[in-house]
């Protein structure tokens, strides 16, 4: 093989495992070095767990041998955002309050990523507790963008949008709350699927908001998606949200094209704030998919404006529920010295938040106090079921829904941090999707004069991610955007 | 105003645990006793990304305790977060259920020396219990420790209307209350180890005023006594304050059982805000038709409409329906019974005296009687067909109790059988008197207390088998009285 063994997509090595042409164990070792190699530049790693990659790695490789693959991505080395819980390895979700935290039970998707033979190469860098779009509110470092290292990789699942932009790792599991997967996808050239609200099993996922969470494949390809979509898909009983539907074969219509699709194309999501060099690729791929003979149809999502604000409402208030069982008492940081309970609870705390998780806290307890909450919890959730309406009656029109995933390409490191409102802002593309419950991708669609990554969204109808995949298929057919690698380093 | 001429107004909060195998939202066992923690699992622990899964027998619980009590079972009720922070509470915040619960309106008949009252339950919902705090020795030095076994053990919340005028009335309301909740099996009414717990909401008003007075809850009531006491010392404390020109504050106060008195544990303003709002990890809950009508149609008698039937069925008085039915195993065991004594009166007796005795020496229930109903009838019918005296009957209950021997064969292995045959005794008798000729002739002069030595004389003789009536007959008779 003349191209290096990191360059293959998840698929492509799946095959080649499957021709015994390479081994779990020689793919493994491809993706440790290549971590070894960038990994000190892109720091997309939290922790490398070299000896249970290569162990799962050799037990796949003797699977094979013995009674075959248990899975068609039997062997694919892959990395995992450190949200997900992996029984005995180290779990923060990139928070100094969870720091040395090893969980006892792994996750539902992690579980089924073993039994589908899959080593776990480790866990990926985030924003503390998902809670940012660049990485930067992470405890421990910021990642940088390979394609461009002075920029941040997007967020809260940065780290494993760079990890795979720069073949550390084959593909990884991210989580999406208000475009976690999709904005990194998009500023990392690299390809993010927010499944349905309920498609997957939310079990063992650290929670961020409860009714918005959703976990996905974060990929090279939208085939790999589709593949590892397929993995991790599959009614939990031990979510009481997850949807209790058969898992459909997400390959099986994948090159079914676009022909005679309605797309539509929301006036609301080409705003006044946008890069005119993301309009253009946006643009330019609307072109594409009309030439592959869908009908562009112009379709309006009125309530579009409200939808930051009504994201800002309810994901803090559920955050702030959600991470109340931090306190100091059963495990993770305790802070020392203290005196009574209160104290406890204050330096803890204070000591193991960051200002992001912080800030998130306060307005979710005020959205949630006495007093506010009819104006502002419940006012939001009616907003909610407005938004969602919005998509429904869209739904009505057109088979999915084309915009671009961000607004902007990635920018840099410390552009935001000191202005969380021009930080949420840059969500506000993929916000929408996360309180309507729909599945939306992003899939790359060019590049800026710069060279920075521009990605397309496609939103679907609920737990249509086949009919999602395919529509983002066709359009990477006709390109090369996934075999680009990054110019750094 | 002297303290006659206010009107207390009480409303009753009940915590009751339900009798489920494991808990709430997760496998774990709800055994009561086992080592600290031992009970527990990711899920009660509050791991961080676990996720609650409803027990659906907790369900089916509540539906059943919600149709006893006459409720609108609601076809669907919402799960909502209570947040607050706490070291027994592992998330940091309970699930339980808010503004939608599982049942409304119901009814609850108490027996009041008025005469028949109808108190009013606003609501019962569904919660998790938390864990416990422990302050005590255990800990060492400035620090406290946490057991989390009872950490999500499902609990139904059952509130009632404040109907209640005094704290008689209190204390009936929430024994039926438990006795309802018993007879359903869905509670074991244990107060002392708190699955059965009780707060009330008291104020005091002047009479005949039709608006209420400022509440106070109490708290810390693990008893019958402690609720009355409570009542009557915080009745007494309210009338006091408004007496003496001041105002009653809405807080929450503590019964201290040593002192007798009622503390305030904290005050309107130090209330928390619990910042409820619907549990995100929960579907709303769906109960179907099907369910309500199937538990509907399986109801057991409860305890009123059995304690009535008692009294009618088998003419009982009410003193004895009341104790026989007090506990469902009790009275099935009567009600077992009955076809084979001859008298229900009768039966009450033994029942409420020679058994309740027995089983309470023994420190066990009914259910572990070793005896069978036609056994008890047997000796019951000994004992009226005059075969057994009432004093021997009570030692061969006693071996029937431990050994579970036919009644017939203890009697016989152990001669407790009386001798009523008219010739064996007659021939005692003869032989007594004959014997005792000097006695006979003073007796005939007229020293009467000599009678008891004849009795004695001839007791003595048939080994105290003799049956006593047919020996003073004979006795009588032949003295010439």
């Amino acid at each position: 093989m003349s191209q290096p063994l990191t360059d293959l997509t998840m698929l492509e090595l799946a095959a080649a495992l499957a021709a015994g042409k390479v081994s779990s164990v020689e793919a493994t070792r491809a993706s440790l070095a290549r971590i070894a190699q960038v990994d000190p530049k892109v720091r997309a790693f939290l922790r490398v767990d070299e000896e249970g990659a290569l162990r799962a790695a050799e037990a796949s490789d003797a699977r094979r041998r013995a009674s075959g693959p248990a899975s068609p991505l039997e062997g694919v080395p892959l990395g995992l955002k450190d949200i997900f819980l992996t029984e005995g390895l180290e779990t923060t979700c990139g928070s100094r309050i969870l720091q040395g935290f090893v969980p006892p039970y792994d996750a539902t998707v992690v579980r089924l990523l073993r039994e589908a033979g899959l080593p776990l190469l480790g866990k990926l860098n985030m924003d503390e507790f998902a809670m940012g779009s660049s990485n930067e509110s992470s405890a421990y470092f910021p990642t940088h963008n390979p394609w461009d290292l002075s920029r941040t990789p997007g967020g809260s699942s940065g780290g494993s949008a760079a990890a795979v932009a720069a073949r550390e790792v084959f593909g990884a599991l991210g989580t999406d709350t208000g475009g976690s997967i999709r904005q990194p996808a998009a500023h990392t050239n690299t390809v993010g699927l927010k499944p349905t609200y309920g498609r997957v099993s939310r079990f063992g996922v650290i929670a961020f908001a409860s009714s918005l969470d959703q976990v996905g494949p974060m990929t090279r390809t939208v085939a790999d998606a589709a593949a590892l979509l397929q993995v991790i898909a599959r009614h939990d009983p031990r979510d009481s949200t997850s949807a209790p539907l058969e898992t459909p074969d997400y390959l099986a219509d994948l090159e079914g094209g676009v022909h005679g699709l309605k797309l539509g194309v929301p006036r609301e999501y080409f705003t006044d704030g946008m890069d005119p060099e993301v309009e253009a690729s946006v643009r330019a791929a609307l072109k594409e998919y009309e030439r592959l003979g869908a009908t562009l149809v112009d379709v309006s999502l009125p309530h579009t404006s409200h939808a930051l604000a009504t994201y800002y409402l309810l994901a803090p208030a559920e955050a702030s529920s959600n991470l109340a069982r931090y306190d100091g008492v059963r495990y993770g940081l305790r802070a020392r010295d203290v005196r009574g309970l209160q104290e406890l609870y204050g330096q803890t705390r204070g000591q193991g938040f960051g200002a992001e998780v912080k800030r998130r806290i306060m307005l979710g307890t005020y959205a949630l106090s006495a007093g506010y909450y009819d104006a502002y919890y419940l006012r939001a959730q009616k907003v909610r079921t407005l938004i969602r309406e919005d998509f429904t009656r869209a739904f009505q029109q057109v088979d999915a829904i084309l915009s671009p995933t961000s607004p902007v390409p990635a920018f840099r490191l410390g552009e935001k941090v000191d202005d969380p409102l021009s930080m949420y802002l840059t969500d506000i593309l993929t916000l929408p999707c996360n309180l309507a419950g729909l599945p939306g991708l992003s899939v790359p669609c060019g590049f800026t004069k710069a060279g920075l990554p521009v990605g397309l969204q496609v939103l679907g109808r609920p737990f249509d991610e086949a009919g999602v995949l395919r529509i983002g298929r066709a359009f990477e057919r006709e390109h090369d955007f996934f075999r680009r690698t990054p110019p750094c380093p | 105003m002297p303290l006659s001429d206010f009107q207390p107004v009480i409303g009753l909060e009940v915590h009751a645990q339900l009798l489920t195998h494991s808990k709430i939202f997760c496998g774990c066992s709800t055994a009561f006793g086992a080592e600290p923690n031992h009970h527990t699992c990711p899920v009660c622990l509050g791991l961080p990304g676990v996720l609650p899964v409803l027990n659906q027998r907790v369900v089916e619980f509540a539906v059943r305790t919600g149709l006893a009590l006459e409720c609108t079972v609601k076809g669907t009720s919402v799960w909502s977060r209570k947040n607050y922070f706490y070291p027994d509470l592992p998330k940091g915040y309970q699930i339980t259920q808010y503004d939608q619960p599982i049942c409304e309106w119901g009814r609850l008949v108490i027996d009041t020396p008025a005469g028949e009252k109808v108190v009013r339950v606003r609501r019962i919902h569904m919660e998790e219990d938390a864990g416990k705090s422990v302050h005590d020795a255990t800990a060492s030095a400035g620090q406290s420790l946490v057991d989390l076994n009872r950490a999500g053990v499902p609990l139904l919340e059952i509130v009632s209307e404040p109907d209640l005028r005094d704290s008689d009335e209190a204390v009936e309301y929430l024994k039926s209350l438990r006795d309802v909740l018993m007879y359903l099996g869905v509670n074991d009414g244990n107060l002392e180890e708190g699955s059965f717990r009780c707060d009330a909401n008291v104020s005091v008003m002047p009479k005949g005023s039709t608006v209420y007075g400022q509440r106070c809850e109490l708290k810390n009531l693990n008893s019958f006594r402690f609720l009355k006491q409570a009542i009557e010392y915080e009745v007494a404390r309210q009338v006091d304050v408004l007496e003496s020109g001041g105002k009653v504050l809405q807080e929450t106060r503590l019964w201290d059982v040593n002192k007798g008195v009622t503390r305030s544990m904290r005050s309107k303003e130090e209330a928390h805000d619990y910042r409820y709002f619907p549990e995100p990890d929960l579907p709303p809950l769906h109960v179907a038709d099907a369910l309500i009508e199937e538990t509907r149609g399986a109801l057991p008698e409860l305890p009123r409409a059995k304690r009535q039937r008692f009294m009618s069925q088998y003419g009982l008085p009410a003193y004895d329906a009341k104790l026989l039915t007090a506990e469902r195993p009790l009275a099935d065991f009567f009600e077992a019974c009955a076809p084979h004594a001859p008298d229900a009166k009768k039966l009450s007796n033994w029942f409420l005296g020679e058994l309740s005795r027995l089983l309470k020496e023994e420190g066990t229930t009914v259910s572990s009687v070793r005896f069978t109903p036609t056994q008890l009838g047997e000796l019951l019918g000994a004992v009226e067909q005059g075969t057994v005296s009432i004093n021997a009957a009570k030692d061969v209950l006693g071996e029937m109790f431990r050994t579970g021997a036919a009644p017939a064969n203890i009697i016989a292995s152990k001669g407790l059988a009386q001798v009523s045959d008219v010739g064996a005794v007659e021939a005692v008798v003869d032989e007594v008197l004959a014997k005792s000729a000097s006695e006979v002739e003073k007796y005939r002069a007229g020293k009467k207390n000599l009678y008891g030595f004849f009795v004695g004389q001839v007791m003595k003789a048939m080994k105290g088998k003799g049956n006593p009536t047919l020996v003073n007959e004979l006795l009588k008779k032949k003295l010439g009285d």
